[in-house]
């Protein structure tokens, strides 16, 4: 029992940081069909922004308290990230908006592998830590042992998640984004401005998936190619619970860390991971295509 | 993995293309290094790549190599293998090409196994300084050692004995346990040799959990071991991912005595893992602190030349050049078949990680120590003899 409640732990800090990568391609994904495969890699420089950030403002003699150099670092990886995902769509998609979408999808695979050499090029491939914004205490109740730092991440998560929700659902912003997915040749008739839209949805994605970056930095190592394995993981996330469907991301998300988890429980080797998330899309696919949230489209001519 | 199979493609164009204007340089010996500068272990590659370069320029500033009455300078190649299997192979095909005499590298197992037959196909003489797994000397068809492929540094098949009998004898380890990489050449071969140990000497391996190259997450597993009661946790890794086992161990409430092995050997280890690695053990090739002469004339020039103390792989690098620089004087001509011939008549060597011998494979017998992490560095703790 006490097993289970601490790896249930384990998937849901896995999980809270899967769910807020996927909503960035969820919300992509439904607003201009595009599957933004560089995602993972605007996560992977949102990290190494919080590391060079984090590491400044601790090593100067600046004496902020932990917390607030936590929260600097992490509004300051998501400002350039969110600069970075909207300079991206500008120049990189928008050009792209009347071509085939196959050719769009070619080039986020390209602006990925940039990403990921231009880090390489320039910061080199040695793993880091971001440094520790407050001391790490583990607590231990009824044999279950968690940390400080997970309650954050899980807590933070889980917040920022409700937030979107809101964003999305009750204000001008969300709606005009919703109208914009939903018709996005009659949204523009209706006085809604896409182009700035489609920026302002790049925006939060990146912000989001810099939230994800700098919470995944405090535990994990950060390194050039981390965005890749990540990426695809989240990618999952998405379509498992409904590509374009923003609560179906956080759904998936949390999906996917439970599998990432619990596949070395029950399974005897931790290998199969990736064997049990890739089936468990194949299977979604066969007999339910557009997700566990996720509605059916029909395609308009 | 698209990704994967479209840049390999793009590097064994770009290496053909660049193989194909090498001017020939009769004056020179050309000697090829392959080595992990990028991907999962860059301080592997650096280190290595930094040991090569001081025992090439020894040599070159004392005028060249002498061989048959003549002197040589020697031109080092360098190749980026990625730390890849497939990249390790393309930059063994590539030195192939491009005419080196022989090849020095690569490092990770990984990396050497595939690398190995690529230069055992071309009949090109191949010292690994660090690949410790069996397997890269020994050909996987005919269970034969490979003709072609050398190394400086004991196998696995010591290792994990020495390992396993440390955890024993010195740790009183009862229940001990295991995690590691299961797509990884290295860290797979030493963990089956530690239990198969282990289980010999009547003590049974509580849980040996596995995971996959780049994983960032292991607590599924270690809540397995810490689950399983073990005492003691060996994790024969590499450098960038034990930080996150030992951490994310201690996050869980492990409170048992970790080891490792010479992949540990890189101070990064120390930078990345703080004070949550003080005390832990792991076996390794030499100890910067128990120098024989020769080996601290080595150590001072490399501190000279890069300001730190070389590590095992440095090390190890600079013995696989000594070794080939013999070699090739006793060959006394610039020709692969000669001066593999010479490698294997090779029955004794001393170099700055000990003393090679070789009984006609080409595993060399030498001994092993053990460091602990004390203050932040690697202390020598006791060596274990063949």
């Amino acid at each position: 029992m006490q097993t289970l409640i601490q790896q249930v732990l384990n998937a849901l800090q896995l999980g809270s940081v899967y769910a807020l990568i996927a909503l960035g391609y969820t919300m992509v994904y439904g607003i201009i069909t595009l599957i933004n495969f560089a995602h993972g890699d605007i996560f992977m420089v949102s990290t190494y922004v919080a590391f060079f950030v984090g590491t400044a403002l601790m090593s100067q003699l600046l004496h902020l308290p932990g917390i607030v150099v936590f929260v600097l670092t992490m509004l300051a990886a998501m400002f350039a990230t969110a600069l970075l995902a909207v300079l991206i769509e500008r120049f990189a998609y928008k050009p792209l908006r009347q071509a085939p979408r196959v050719s769009a999808v070619i080039t986020a695979l390209g602006v990925g592998l940039f990403l990921e050499n231009f880090t390489l090029a320039t910061i080199g491939p040695d793993p880091r830590f971001l440094p520790k914004f407050f001391p790490v205490q583990t607590f231990t109740v009824g044999g279950v042992a968690f940390s400080n730092v997970q309650i954050v991440i899980i807590a933070v998560s889980a917040v920022v998640m409700l937030l979107l929700d809101t964003i999305v659902r009750r204000t001008m912003v969300g709606m005009a984004m919703r109208a914009v997915s939903w018709d996005k040749f009659t949204a523009p008739l209706m006085g809604v401005p896409v182009d700035r839209i489609i920026s302002i949805t790049f925006a939060i994605g990146a912000s989001i998936a810099a939230i994800g970056g700098t919470l995944f930095g405090m535990v994990y190592t950060v390194d050039p190619y981390m965005g890749i394995r990540i990426g695809w993981w989240a990618f999952i996330s998405a379509v498992v619970g409904g590509i374009g469907n923003i609560r179906g991301a956080m759904l998936g998300g949390y999906i996917l860390g439970f599998v990432e988890i619990f596949t070395p429980v029950i399974l005897p080797a931790s290998t199969y991971r990736d064997f049990v998330a890739f089936s468990l899309l194949l299977v979604l696919l066969i007999f339910r295509p557009y997700g566990i949230l996720g509605r059916p489209v029909a395609q308009k001519v | 993995m698209k990704r994967l199979y479209l840049l390999t493609g793009l590097l064994i164009v770009m290496g053909l293309l660049v193989t194909a204007c090498q001017p020939k340089g009769p004056e020179t010996i050309k000697i090829g290094l392959n080595a992990e500068l990028t991907g999962g272990v860059p301080v592997v590659g650096a280190s290595c790549k930094n040991g090569a370069e001081l025992a090439v320029e020894e040599v070159n500033n004392a005028g060249g190599l002498e061989v048959g009455g003549k002197k040589y300078k020697i031109e080092l190649l360098i190749e980026d293998n990625e730390d890849k299997a497939e990249s390790a192979a393309a930059a063994a095909q590539k030195l192939n090409a491009a005419g080196v005499l022989l090849m020095i590298g690569p490092n990770a197992s990984r990396n050497a196994i595939p690398a190995a037959e690529v230069a055992e196909a071309n009949k090109m003489p191949m010292i690994s300084p660090w690949s410790t797994n069996p397997k890269t000397t020994i050909d996987a068809a005919t269970g034969q050692p490979k003709k072609y492929v050398m190394r400086a540094c004991f196998i696995d098949d010591f290792q994990g004995v020495v390992a396993a009998k440390f955890a024993i004898n010195e740790l009183g380890s009862k229940k001990p346990a295991v995690l590691y990489d299961v797509a990884s050449e290295y860290n797979k071969g030493i963990a089956e040799i530690y239990k198969k140990t282990m289980e010999e000497n009547g003590i049974q391996v509580v849980a040996f959990e596995t995971y996959t190259t780049g994983d960032k997450d292991f607590s599924a597993q270690l809540t397995k071991i810490i689950q399983s009661g073990a005492d003691s946790l060996f994790l024969p890794n590499y450098y960038t991912e034990v930080p996150l086992q030992v951490q994310q161990a201690h996050k869980l409430g492990f409170t048992g005595v970790i080891l490792g092995s010479d992949s540990w050997g890189a101070t990064e280890l120390i930078d990345l893992c703080g004070a949550d690695c003080e005390g832990y053990f792991f076996t390794t090739h030499y100890a910067a602190d128990i120098a024989t002469p020769k080996a601290q004339a080595f150590i001072q020039a490399y501190q000279a030349k890069y300001g730190k103390v070389p590590d095992d792989v440095a090390a190890l690098t600079y013995d696989a050049f000594g070794l080939a620089f013999q070699a090739i004087q006793a060959a006394g001509k610039i020709d692969r078949e000669a001066v593999n011939q010479a490698l294997h008549n090779v029955s004794r060597y001393e170099g700055v990680t000990g003393v090679l011998q070789f009984k006609g494979t080409g595993d060399p017998v030498k001994s092993a120590v053990v460091l602990q992490i004390k203050g932040g560095k690697f202390v020598y703790y006791t060596t274990a003899q063949p």
